[in-house]
């Protein structure tokens, strides 16, 4: 019994001519699709974004809501019912592993779907063990939620999902906020759930190398509406590849451009050293300790490491944000100008043109009701002139392709609109050493080569940067040095040019 | 509940002896009867119970005294305002503008700070030992309450835990984005209202995770936890309605019981 998540027959999906649009906008997010989908498939669905691969997903779960929250045409069914009225036929996973973990304790939480939709008490608990055990978490059902890494909450909501026994497995960029080891455990975690049990699968992500070995069908919606490819993932891809990578989509073979290689090499110049360094986020609980490493002028350092290893809170300190714990950090005096050594102990305004910040989740640091009062922030905590802040900022909004936005809400970009204005606040107080945390996190294909381009070109231009980042492509593109960070035990750097 | 339970949902998790709504309910009668009264035998009997029972079932430890900490405190200054301000009668011992301190404001106040601390030190000691996931059983199985009012209730208190850590991570991003060095006032309600956005940004899309595991379908809930109330539970309950006899007995017969309703 155990380890068998019990046969519930696979669901077929069909779709006639069917649309949606939420309830504030006016233009329709999917529009006259036509889909059929055969029990037992396995669907990788693509797009760019704002073709509706969401809104899709979300309907075939029946979580899109009723008439208040938009209008729908067409027709969308699972195994012949609208999916809002046969709740538990699918299950969806969600991108963010904090946002979806409704529950204290791991048992409880598993449990929750088939409470729901009123599984009978002691066939519950049987399900719950077999979820947990075929997603690979075999943990006592008293476990606290709360102690669980990223990838392990996603198998927990893969879990969750499993025991209300779905024909349909629906999964929303379920890997995007992974680091590599975690989005391993995840898509690995699919893969026998959908050996044992047979379920249809429709995922959403834009890393296609990771489902690749999962699926057998892809499908490409158009941002107008309706289907721009649909057939098998080797068809697909290679008719559509171009198209696909343009798009944002990570077609393997197909590496995002970037600009060429460095061509300066450090000048070795020391702007910030570190000896005998301890971080902490709370007073006596250090995460790092021992750390010596400088941060040199126009050198790219990338703080690597698992999970859980302290690479934010080493990344924070760096950025003058948080106070060592013990041990030294100190500035240098091209750095320093003026003022005092310790970068924690300056003053806020101090740290605009000497260190910048970007936060891992760029809705942290937004504070203005549009995206160009976002940048005026920094220039008028400067005491910057209207004329040079202007000048500035219309720099800023063009490199970065934010000129259109500039009078949207910050809050209402997409992601990586939101990421490129969190570099953009950074940036327009022209700092020395830029401190950025996991930038690249669930960015699309183009995004991504935006980024490293921006800040190629920013070290050529004299700025230094630091990054925490598990992403090894942004690494290998600009990383000159690279200290990998371990759990608990501190280890040295490995200094990668010297 | 028909069929037999097998083994595994036996050990599943650890049910708690006593059901959290019974420690919920157990404080009410000593306190209805505090309520009724104002005086320090009745509020000092309530004390020596109160504690008692708590001492007798472990509850007294050393977490319990820290977390209670603020009702340690609370309690004599609340005594002390009474003392200062409160009805002034009999022996006057010092005044100085409008304070006044008198033989009876100093009885007020003694029996003041006695009742805070009866009501609230047993209160907060058995809700800190209380699961908030059981009293949602609780509250839902036996008080009948809507199982999509606790269960949104008990999802949202688990959004708290995140926070503050939300609440330090916007207080380095401001320090980061150079306006942390003045206006702390408007500082403190703007990252109030920021932390609000995020809050119903988290909140709406884990409404949006419950929905897709059948939350709010038609269909009649199950309960994972049995929720029931035992043998513990009816001693717990005699215990409590004897606390609030014995309150009163006490009262009345060292002839301070001073009923305050319609004064």
């Amino acid at each position: 019994m155990l380890g068998r998540p019990g046969a519930a027959s696979p669901a077929a999906v069909s779709i006639r001519d069917w649309g949606w649009r939420h309830a504030v906008r006016t233009a329709w997010a999917v529009r006259h699709l036509d889909l059929s989908i055969a029990p037992g498939e396995r669907v990788l669905l693509l797009g760019p974004s704002g073709a509706g691969k969401s809104t899709l997903i979300h309907a075939l779960a029946g979580v899109l809501g009723g008439d208040d929250e938009g209008e729908q045409e067409g027709e969308l069914l699972v195994d012949g019912d609208p999916p809002a009225r046969v709740r538990g036929r699918s299950g969806l996973v969600l991108q963010d592993p904090d946002s979806q973990v409704i529950l204290a304790r791991v048992g409880d939480e598993v449990a929750f779907g088939c409470e729901n939709i009123g599984v009978p008490r002691a066939e519950i608990w049987h399900r719950v063990r077999a979820a947990l055990h075929a997603v690979g978490l075999d943990l006592p059902l008293g476990h606290p939620t709360s102690r669980l890494s990223g990838g392990q909450k996603q198998r927990l909501a893969l879990a969750g999902v499993l025991a209300m026994r779905p024909g349909l497995l629906l999964l929303d960029e379920p890997t995007a906020n992974l680091d590599p080891a975690g989005v391993a455990e995840v898509r690995d975690a699919v893969g026998r759930v959908l050996d044992q049990t047979g379920a249809t699968l429709v995922v959403i992500e834009h890393r296609v190398s990771v489902w690749l070995p999962l699926i057998d069908r892809v499908i490409v919606l158009a941002p107008g509406g309706g289907i721009l490819a649909d057939g098998s993932p080797e068809a697909v891809l290679a008719d559509r590849g171009s198209e696909l990578a343009e798009a944002g989509v990570w077609v393997p073979g197909r590496a995002p451009q970037v600009a060429p290689a460095r061509s300066i090499r450090a000048s070795g110049r020391t702007l910030l050293h570190a000896s005998e360094l301890s971080v902490s986020r709370q007073q006596g609980v250090p995460v790092q300790t021992g750390l010596t490493f400088s941060v040199r002028e126009r050198e790219t350092m990338a703080i690597t490491g698992p999970n859980g290893a302290g690479k934010s809170t080493l990344a924070l300190a760096i950025a003058g944000l948080l106070r060592p714990e013990a041990g030294s950090l100190r500035a240098a005096d091209i750095l320093r100008q003026g003022a005092a050594p310790e970068p924690w102990s300056w003053r806020s305004r101090e740290l605009l043109t000497r260190i910048g910040t970007v936060f891992q989740d760029p809705e942290h640091q937004f504070l203005a009701s549009t995206v160009r009062a976002e940048l005026e922030v920094g220039p008028r905590a400067l005491g910057l002139p209207p004329a040079e802040t202007r000048a500035r900022i219309d720099d800023v909004l063009a490199r970065l392709r934010l000129t259109a936005l500039a009078r949207a809400n910050p809050f209402t970009l997409s992601g990586g609109e939101k990421r490129r204005l969190s570099v953009a606040t950074a940036l327009v107080t022209r700092p020395r050493l830029l401190v950025l945390d996991e930038p690249t996190f669930g960015q699309d294909a183009r995004t991504w080569a935006e980024l490293v381009t921006l800040l190629s070109e920013l070290r050529e231009a004299g700025t230094s940067i630091v990054a925490v980042s598990h992403d090894r492509e942004f690494v290998d593109a600009l990383a000159d040095d690279v200290m990998e960070l371990h759990p608990v035990r501190p280890v040295t750097l490995a200094e990668a040019g010297t | 509940m028909s069929d037999t339970a097998p083994p595994t949902a036996a050990v599943a998790v650890s049910r708690p002896r006593v059901n959290p709504v019974t420690k919920l309910f157990a404080p009410i009668p000593a306190t209805v009867a505090l309520l009724l009264t104002l005086d320090w035998v009745s509020a000092a009997t309530a004390l020596a119970c109160g504690l008692l029972l708590l001492g007798a079932t472990g509850l007294l430890n050393r977490s319990a005294w820290l977390r209670s900490v603020p009702v340690l405190i609370g309690a004599p200054l609340t005594g002390l305002s009474m003392v200062l301000y409160g009805a002034p009668s009999g022996t006057t011992y010092w005044r100085f503008g409008l304070i006044h301190v008198t033989e009876g404001s100093v009885e007020i106040g003694i029996a003041t700070c006695l009742r805070v601390l009866a009501i609230a030190l047993p209160a907060v000691i058995l809700f800190l030992s209380i699961d908030p996931t059981d009293l949602a059983d609780g509250l839902a199985q036996i008080v009948r309450l809507p199982a999509r009012f606790v269960l949104g209730a008990l999802a949202a208190l688990r959004m708290l835990s995140l926070f503050a850590d939300d609440w330090r991570q916007l207080e380095l991003a401001r320090r980061a984005r150079g306006v942390a060095d003045r206006g702390r006032v408007k500082r403190f309600f703007g990252q109030a209202l920021a932390l609000l956005v995020l809050s119903i940004r988290r909140g709406s899309k884990l409404s949006t995770a419950m929905e897709a595991r059948g939350f709010g379908s038609d269909v009649r809930r199950t309960w994972a936890r049995e929720s029931s109330l035992g043998g513990a539970d009816f001693v717990v309950a005699i215990l409590a309605l004897l606390v609030g006899v014995i309150i009163v007995s006490v009262s009345v017969a060292t002839g301070s019981w001073n009923v305050v309703v319609g004064a």
